[in-house]
């Protein structure tokens, strides 16, 4: 589609697993044409990798696979082979992108390094993701999530002080070095647009997370300014209510008191209880015993509401709350729905399922799903034939393993 | 030497907090001119310090984020959380909520490329900042507007933060010990930097589409949908088999081994995660221990089947080790492991020393330190830090006069009337 952001952006894809498909993911949806090229045979790792549609292994039907690969084309290719290497050489000098997440030394060991990429295309981006980065002691080193959260994130002040260390979710931080790595290889490619420079980019994961900007890295500045280093454990302030409470259908989430102590109570009803000047001196928001007396008044209140219900009104009333969700409630959630945050997906082993869909709107030039993540190789006889191969030609590659 | 990639874009910051100064970040260091526009009359929250002037003693015996935990004669300027994220930036001040600092706001839109801003959805809409008024200044501006649930959500008027969003999208039930209940789940800003990220993401699309078809456009993004993405399993999961997941902690569905471990020292710990045999037979080999021939141990599935008591035995061994020793003698063997780093250590990690991680910040007002440095390396155009974190109204003169050619006269008349200035006026405490 022409009105698509980077419909005009052309990307070999040479990424597995989990941050290269999310970078090159990112890119698709909001237009770019990338080519995924995958080992004949097996194809992406992330095809064994659950959860699995019906809970079947089968590599055609990953959740995962099919939620990252989502608007590429899909060929396979022996990349070892002299054939194989001529046809990436072909799709590389007609490209304006190539992103790869082998293990560093591998693009140079086929012949398709950057020193030998840059003379086939002067102009293009090349973006190399990897766990460490491609130079440096632990270039070789295996990453975990674990690693990349625990090295160049904040996990060590994650969990409770007398037990050890907790991670966020899943792989959210190496799906974050993906959308990192996606934002480099757009300004790369802009940076060879409009000022000619095509250039390799280097992307560690380890860096992605260690120059994140969050709690964690406004804790290494204070580090320098005064030697602080922060604790493990949650930062609860004196005032009330602060955390997550039950309600009656479940769990509800505020930060509220102090200053804007009088929204809670709006929120509440002004019931008769908080109408005492007590609760309004400037002792008050530090006073342990109002605290107590207060929780049992507030969790009497949530108690008596569902999640819904308190966000409407804790909101309404200018507090900073949410209702604790769980994700079946997300994917019925009607403010994400009325927004179109999700979207129907038609796979051919899958049939209709919904999808996380566009992470941001674009006013001009929107998210679209073009096509479902590919089947293995399904995209052999087009992409090979707009490159000029002929279908004797096909079955030649085929018969010889190159495709 | 090259252009930067975004060499000749002018970017308005108008953001707070977190999420959009970092998206500002990143457009900077990748050679955009940033202008921060800011207002001596007005304290945002959370963004230059909690308080603008803070006593010592406010500070609660603790740093306070503040070089030598002193907020000095101008704590804007020396406040850590601003300041990681302030260098490459330009910083004016202007009064936009007064007739004659908005037309100053509305030159500047004229010659701009792109406004970002995260203030309160009311704070804008107050002020008449809306697209249709900035296409009259500059039509093809891009304007992105980062918010909590999005700029046509029903609940744009709520106040947001990351922390509160975060157990609206799944994710609480995602983390934390699995043993407790979501009242004891600690708090996730994950959804912060993932905005940020985006946002510039979304902003050079935007440029390009602009550059291609002429056309600005309205960029809506929010810290909700931006984070959902990034849980695509349990997503999946639930769409495909109706299962709601729940957390595993540190461990993996597959994976076993997989876990913080205790290490010598206080309060010191490594990761390991051991995927399949193959890694398995590593891990032996550099544990070198008899327990590991234990027939309980002897397959994926037993091992998993056996977590509990792994464990144990895992952390037994790691606690005679130190983190670092632990990661060498593992990874030597194919196996994913590494220290868990606290701010100190993690300013000495070999590997970010070797590659130049760390970058030297200077700013008058707080001194030279070292900083987190770039996401990415550029062979051609190298990120750098061209000037350290700005001050508030640092360039006043060089925006007023040079972008916005203003005279002596009127310049003047700005400084008199508290547009121009750098510092907060005095009834800001």
């Amino acid at each position: 589609m022409p009105n698509q952001a980077l419909y005009d952006m052309k990307i070999v894809d040479f990424t597995r697993y989990i941050a290269g498909p999310a970078c090159t993911k990112l890119l698709a949806d909001y237009g770019a044409e990338v080519i995924k090229i995958e080992r004949p045979g097996t194809g992406d790792g992330t095809r064994s990798m659950g959860p699995f549609y019906h809970d079947e292994p089968h590599p055609e039907k990953s959740g995962l696979f099919l939620y990252l690969n989502t608007n590429k084309r899909g060929i396979t290719l022996n990349l070892k082979s002299k054939m194989g290497k001529e046809i990436v050489r072909e799709l590389i000098r007609k490209a304006d992108v190539v992103v790869e997440n082998f293990k560093p030394g591998v693009m140079e060991s086929l012949g398709l390094g950057y020193d030998e990429l840059e003379k086939l295309n002067p102009n293009l981006v090349m973006t190399s993701i990897s766990n460490f980065g491609q130079t440096g002691p632990y270039r070789d080193f295996k990453i975990s999530e674990m690693m990349a959260f625990g090295m160049g994130g904040p996990m060590y002040t994650k969990g409770l002080p007398e037990r050890e260390p907790v991670k966020y979710g899943l792989t959210v931080t190496i799906y974050h070095s993906g959308i990192v790595a996606a934002l480099a290889t757009m300004v790369g490619f802009y940076g060879a647009r409009y000022q000619g420079t095509g250039q390799h980019i280097d992307l560690s994961i380890l860096e992605a997370e260690a120059g994140t900007v969050d709690g964690r890295s406004n804790a290494l500045v204070t580090y320098q300014y005064n030697g602080e280093l922060p604790t493990r454990g949650a930062v609860v302030g004196a005032q009330y209510p602060q955390g997550t409470f039950p309600c009656s259908d479940g769990y509800f989430r505020i930060t509220a008191g102090g200053p804007r102590f009088p929204n809670v109570v709006n929120m509440m009803g002004n019931p008769p209880e908080l109408k005492d000047p007590k609760w309004y001196t400037a002792k008050a928001p530090n006073d342990p015993a109002l605290k107590e007396e207060f929780m049992e008044l507030f969790l009497g209140f949530t108690m008596q509401h569902t999640k819904m219900e308190l966000f409407e009104m804790g909101g309404k009333s200018g507090n900073l709350c949410a209702p604790v969700l769980t994700l079946d409630e997300v994917f019925r959630d009607p403010s994400f729905n009325e927004r179109g945050f999700f979207t129907e997906v038609d796979h051919p082993m899958t049939g209709k399922l919904k999808y996380p869909g566009r992470p941001f709107i674009m006013g001009d030039s929107p998210w679209q799903l073009r096509r479902p993540a590919p089947l293995l190789g399904q995209h052999n006889g087009e992409v090979y034939s707009e490159l000029g191969y002929s279908k004797d030609d096909l079955i030649r590659l085929r018969e010889t393993g190159v495709i | 030497m090259a252009n930067l990639p975004l060499a000749g874009v002018r970017v308005i910051d108008m953001t707070v907090v977190l999420a959009g100064p970092y998206c500002a970040m990143m457009l900077a260091d990748m050679g955009a001119e940033v202008i921060l526009v800011e207002s001596t009359q007005h304290f945002p929250p959370q963004t230059r310090g909690i308080n603008a002037r803070p006593t010592r003693d406010m500070l609660r015996n603790r740093g306070g984020g503040y070089p030598d935990g002193d907020p000095g004669k101008r704590p804007w300027n020396r406040w850590a959380h601003f300041n990681v994220m302030g260098r490459n930036k330009h910083s004016m001040t202007v009064d936009i909520t007064r007739p004659e600092g908005m037309e100053i706001f509305k030159r500047l839109v004229s010659v701009s490329d792109v406004l970002v801003e995260n203030y309160a959805a009311d704070v804008m809409d107050k002020l008449g900042v809306t697209y249709e008024m900035l296409k009259r200044q500059k039509p093809d501006i891009i304007f992105a507007k980062l918010s909590g649930w999005g700029d046509t959500s029903k609940y744009r008027n709520f106040r947001a933060m990351a922390q509160s969003i975060d157990v609206m999208l799944g994710h609480s039930f995602l983390r934390g010990y699995p043993d407790m209940d979501q009242t004891e789940v600690t708090t996730s800003v994950a959804e912060d930097p993932a905005l940020g990220v985006q946002a510039a993401f979304a902003i050079v699309a935007a440029l390009h589409h602009r550059n291609r078809t002429g056309k600005g456009q309205v960029l809506d993004l929010c810290l909700a949908e931006g984070f959902m993405p990034y849980m695509p399993q349990a997503f999946m999961d639930y769409s495909m088999n109706g299962r709601l997941q729940g957390t595993l902690g540190n461990r993996d569905p597959v994976a076993a081994p997989c876990g913080v471990y205790r290490c010598l020292g206080d309060d010191k710990w490594v990761s390991i995660m051991v995927n399949g045999d193959e890694e398995w037979k590593g891990f032996c080999r550099a544990v070198a221990e008899d327990w590991t021939k234990d027939e309980r141990f002897g397959n994926p599935l037993s091992r998993q089947r056996h977590q509990d008591e792994l464990d144990k035995l895992v952390g037994i061994w790691t606690s005679r080790h130190e983190g670092y020793e632990v990661m060498y003698l593992l990874q030597k063997q194919g196996v994913a492991a590494g220290p868990l780093l606290d701010e100190a250590a993690v300013y000495a990690d070999p590997q970010l020393n070797a590659r130049g991680f760390w970058v030297e910040e200077s700013q008058e007002d707080s001194g030279t330190h070292l900083y987190p440095g770039f996401m990415w390396k550029m062979s051609k155009t190298p990120p750098v830090v061209r000037r350290g974190p700005v001050r508030m109204g640092e360039d006043n003169e060089y925006v007023y006069r040079k972008v916005l050619g203003i005279g002596d006269a009127e310049y003047e008349k700005l400084v008199e009337t508290g547009h121009i200035g750098i510092d907060y006026a005095p009834h800001i405490k």
